[in-house]
């Protein structure tokens, strides 16, 4: 747990004098990643280095586990902290194991115990040991090299790590792995990380909380669903993007709005003239077609009027079938791609569980939006 | 293009030394060196010549690695300009007036002659130093200061092994300027191969002056080649593929 | 002392001037002949990738020979052509060692002119000789004159040896006056001889200077 009280620092002294950060206070609980996000210059890469005193505080105190780090040798601080940056910093003169057999090495880890967690550490960033062990970081692409520069962080089992930007020198498309691989080491070792970030969609994806800042400023800091739907002022709403309500639909997935009991269900060897008048009858616009248990796609009742024999024949079929872990955004984006207002969501052994239609998204946006009108200044 | 070329290198090299070798014969250099009288001499003269490298040498690059890495402490920084262009100075000033200069304050014999062999075979080590160590990447040093290293660590596993080329390049032409200079420190009394050579001019006996020449150029010659071995051991091999990852892109 | 060296050249002025203008002489005529060949061959080899490298290793090998060396290698090679003491050994001797800073700085200056500006040159229909003109050279010039500069203050240096050849020049003065254990004449050679290599190595500088293009110039200062 990592706690900042009233930090304050400035750079540069009287007329020269430069506030990085003013007054901030925030709590970075224990197992969780908060992302430090913001513009350039808004002090968030300062906050991160602080934390390991590569700067000093001016004012404020930052404690670690109630320790305050001002009592703490900073050689040792930062031995206890992992540090991962975005020039990923890997000495091209050493090994990928030399590199990442740094921290151990400095805190007088035996050999075998170093080479072991060498070789476990590049396990779980996927190199295999036998060969990246003995590479050269010259070697290596920028992806591979920044998964050693996480493996060097983490070598010496630290509590806490600090990262600033790590995945920033990598191409976007392989920066989307490495975030996805990230957050699944994280699910498994639970470390405390501080995370700096420009991109407030790593922010939303990578983070437990989001801590945005501005000018020095600490504006607002909760989660990524309450930031994207309680912004505290235009900035915060400006930053998010006008999108939020697309992006909070990337947080929410199918399973969490899901009908799990559709009424509208027809069979697929009904006659369609029985089908029809069930539809009319209960005033359905349209209805699912099911052929046993799998889902094959809908009927309207004009379809059913002009059609003949049984449902399936006239069943206009279903493009794609949802999972019940696709997110919102998605689901919205294929609505508008095929021009559908509903979709079947199957399970990993394909049956069927149930509909996502254009109404249940609009609706969980709607419960999740304070009233907007009084919380911004009436912008746009 | 290449083959022929190499070829006719090899030929023209091939040429020259067996005319080298003739007129080494005729002039007497053979019989001049392994005449048991001059031989001890001329031993003598070659020890005499490679203490004087050797001892310069050594205290040139202690004092230059030393002048490098200080100007290149923090602290320090700003003083870097002004003082590497003192020293620079110092090297602008030719060899031969350095040593007459030593000559003229200190005296004669090996110890100044020693004194102005050092002055002089500072500056490149130490601009060297100085520029190869600013050239070292900041963020490496960051990473290093950010995960728990200590200043000395830095310096030792980062910033030394990485200038490394830049420094031994610097080292190498203190060495060989080092190697031709005190052949003429002869002129002050500090004896060397410089007796051969210049004793040779003036009484024009070939052999002598070519029984001098000679290995001190052989000398400068496997002080290169010496350099060129350090640099494979002393570079690390993730440096050199980091070069080439460089020059292909 | 000092006052001494004073009194020396003072007491000597012509001399002092006749020694100075002969060691400019020598290093003035090899500079003009090293650059007459160093400067176009390294521009040859610009083009025939192929034996840059060779050539530039050999340049190399000459600067490792040490300066008395080579002089009492040239010697008996040149003695029977009546070339082996005076000026010419010295100037020839001068020549070669000026080749490697001349040939690698005109080398390495055009290699780093910026492909796109030479494409852009090339696209335009400028020939071989007019990108050479207008643009190449410009823009490498400095860099070709930062090596002429190198090999003249090298040269210098080397020239006050060259006396043991009996070539003249100011370093008669540190030879005759180490002979004659005349601290005062050894130091106006010294003295003398270290002015002059800071005057031309000011006035190359300057002349560097000179020949950067305005653009870039100004590129610089901002970027600083």
């Amino acid at each position: 747990m990592i706690t900042y009280k009233s930090v304050t620092k400035i750079f540069g002294s009287g007329k020269d004098a430069v506030t990085a950060l003013d007054s901030i206070n925030f709590v970075v609980p224990k197992g969780e990643i908060v992302v430090l996000l913001g513009p350039s210059g808004c002090g968030k890469t300062t906050t991160l280095r602080l934390t390991n005193r590569l700067e000093t505080v001016t004012q404020g105190n930052i404690f670690i586990e109630n320790q305050n780090i001002m009592d703490i040798n900073p050689v040792e601080l930062r031995q206890r902290l992992g540090y991962v940056i975005q020039a990923i910093g890997l000495f091209p003169n050493k090994t990928i194991a030399e590199n990442i057999s740094v921290v151990p090495n400095l805190l007088g880890w035996k050999k075998d115990k170093t080479g072991k967690r060498v070789d476990e550490m590049l396990q779980l960033v996927n190199l295999q040991p036998d060969i990246y062990r003995n590479r050269y970081p010259a070697e290596l692409s920028g992806g591979q090299q920044q998964r050693v520069g996480v493996a060097r962080g983490l070598a010496a089992d630290p509590d806490i790590l600090l990262m600033d930007e790590p995945f920033g020198a990598i191409d976007p498309i392989n920066r989307e792995q490495i975030q996805n691989e990230f957050l699944k080491l994280q699910a498994q070792l639970k470390k405390t990380i501080v995370f700096v970030s420009h991109d407030i969609h790593e922010a939303i994806k990578v983070g437990d909380r989001i801590a945005l800042f501005d000018k020095g400023k600490l504006i607002q800091y909760d989660s990524p669903e309450v930031i994207l739907t309680q912004p505290k002022n235009k900035f915060v709403a400006d930053f998010v993007g006008a999108d939020r309500a697309l992006k909070v639909l990337g947080l929410i997935t199918v399973s969490e709005v899901m009908n799990h009991n559709p009424k509208n269900l027809v069979r697929a060897d009904e006659r369609t003239e029985h089908a029809l008048k069930f539809i009319n009858d209960k005033k359905f616009r349209y209805g699912i077609v099911i052929n046993g248990s799998i889902p094959v796609g809908y009927v309207t009742p004009a379809m059913l009027t002009y059609g003949e024999g049984i449902v399936l024949e006239v069943t206009e079929k279903y493009p794609l079938f949802l999972k019940e872990h696709t997110s919102l955004r998605d689901v919205l984006s294929f609505m508008l791609m095929y021009d559908l207002t509903a979709f079947c969501v199957l399970d990993d052994n394909g049956n069927f569980t149930g509909t996502v239609t254009y109404h249940d998204i609009q609706h969980v946006v709607k419960k999740s939006y304070t009233d907007e009108a009084a919380s911004d200044e009436g912008a746009q | 293009m290449k083959k022929p070329l190499g070829k006719i290198y090899r030929t023209l090299l091939l040429a020259a030394l067996f005319i080298a070798g003739i007129m080494v014969e005729r002039i007497g250099l053979i019989t001049y060196l392994t005449d048991p009288y001059e031989y001890p001499i001329i031993l003598g003269l070659l020890l005499r010549h490679l203490y004087l490298v050797a001892v310069s040498i050594s205290f040139a690059t202690i004092i230059g690695l030393a002048a490098g890495i200080f100007f290149t402490r923090r602290r320090f920084h700003r003083y870097a300009g002004v003082c590497m262009y003192i020293i620079g100075l110092g090297q602008t000033i030719p060899s031969l007036a350095i040593l007459a200069l030593s000559m003229s304050f200190l005296g004669i014999g090996t110890k100044p002659a020693i004194f102005a062999l050092t002055i002089y075979s500072i500056l490149p080590i130490a601009r060297n130093t100085l520029a190869g160590i600013s050239a070292v990447p900041p963020s490496l040093l960051d990473a290093g200061k950010g995960m728990g290293m200590t200043p000395l660590r830095i310096l030792l596993e980062i910033e030394l092994p990485n200038s490394m080329q830049v420094i031994l390049a610097g080292f190498r032409v203190a060495l060989i300027v080092n190697i031709g200079t005190a052949a003429l420190s002869y002129l002050i009394g500090a004896g060397g191969l410089g007796d051969l050579i210049f004793t040779g001019i003036s009484l024009m006996q070939t052999e002598k002056l070519l029984a001098g020449a000679i290995p001190v150029t052989l000398m400068a010659l496997l002080a290169d080649l010496v350099c060129k071995l350090l640099e494979l051991i002393l570079i690390s091999k993730g440096l050199r593929l980091t070069e080439q990852n460089k020059e292909a892109a | 002392m000092v006052s001494g060296v004073f009194q020396f050249i003072a007491n000597n002025f012509p001399q002092a001037l006749y020694l100075t203008g002969e060691h400019v002489w020598i290093v003035g005529v090899a500079l003009f002949i090293a650059a007459a060949t160093g400067i176009p061959l390294g521009l040859y080899i610009t083009e025939h990738e192929d034996i840059a490298s060779p050539i530039i290793s050999g340049a190399n090998i000459i600067m490792t020979i040490p300066s008395i060396a080579l002089f009492g290698i040239m010697l008996p090679l040149l003695s029977p052509l009546n070339m082996g003491l005076g000026k010419i050994p010295a100037i020839i001797a001068l020549i070669l060692y000026s080749q490697l800073p001349i040939i690698r700085n005109t080398y390495t200056a055009i290699k780093n002119v910026p492909p796109d500006l030479v494409d852009a040159a090339i696209g335009v229909g400028m020939s071989r000789w007019q990108r050479l003109k207008e643009v190449e050279i410009p823009l490498a010039a400095p860099v070709i004159i930062a090596g002429l500069r190198t090999a003249a203050v090298m040269n210098i240096g080397i020239a006050a040896i060259a006396v043991y050849i009996g070539s003249g020049g100011l370093g008669v003065y540190i030879q005759q006056g180490i002979d004659r254990a005349y601290p005062e004449m050894i130091l106006s050679g010294a003295l003398l001889v270290s002015i002059l290599a800071l005057i031309v190595d000011g006035i190359m500088a300057l002349l560097e200077r000179a020949i950067t293009p305005e653009g870039i110039k100004v590129r610089k200062k901002l970027m600083q």
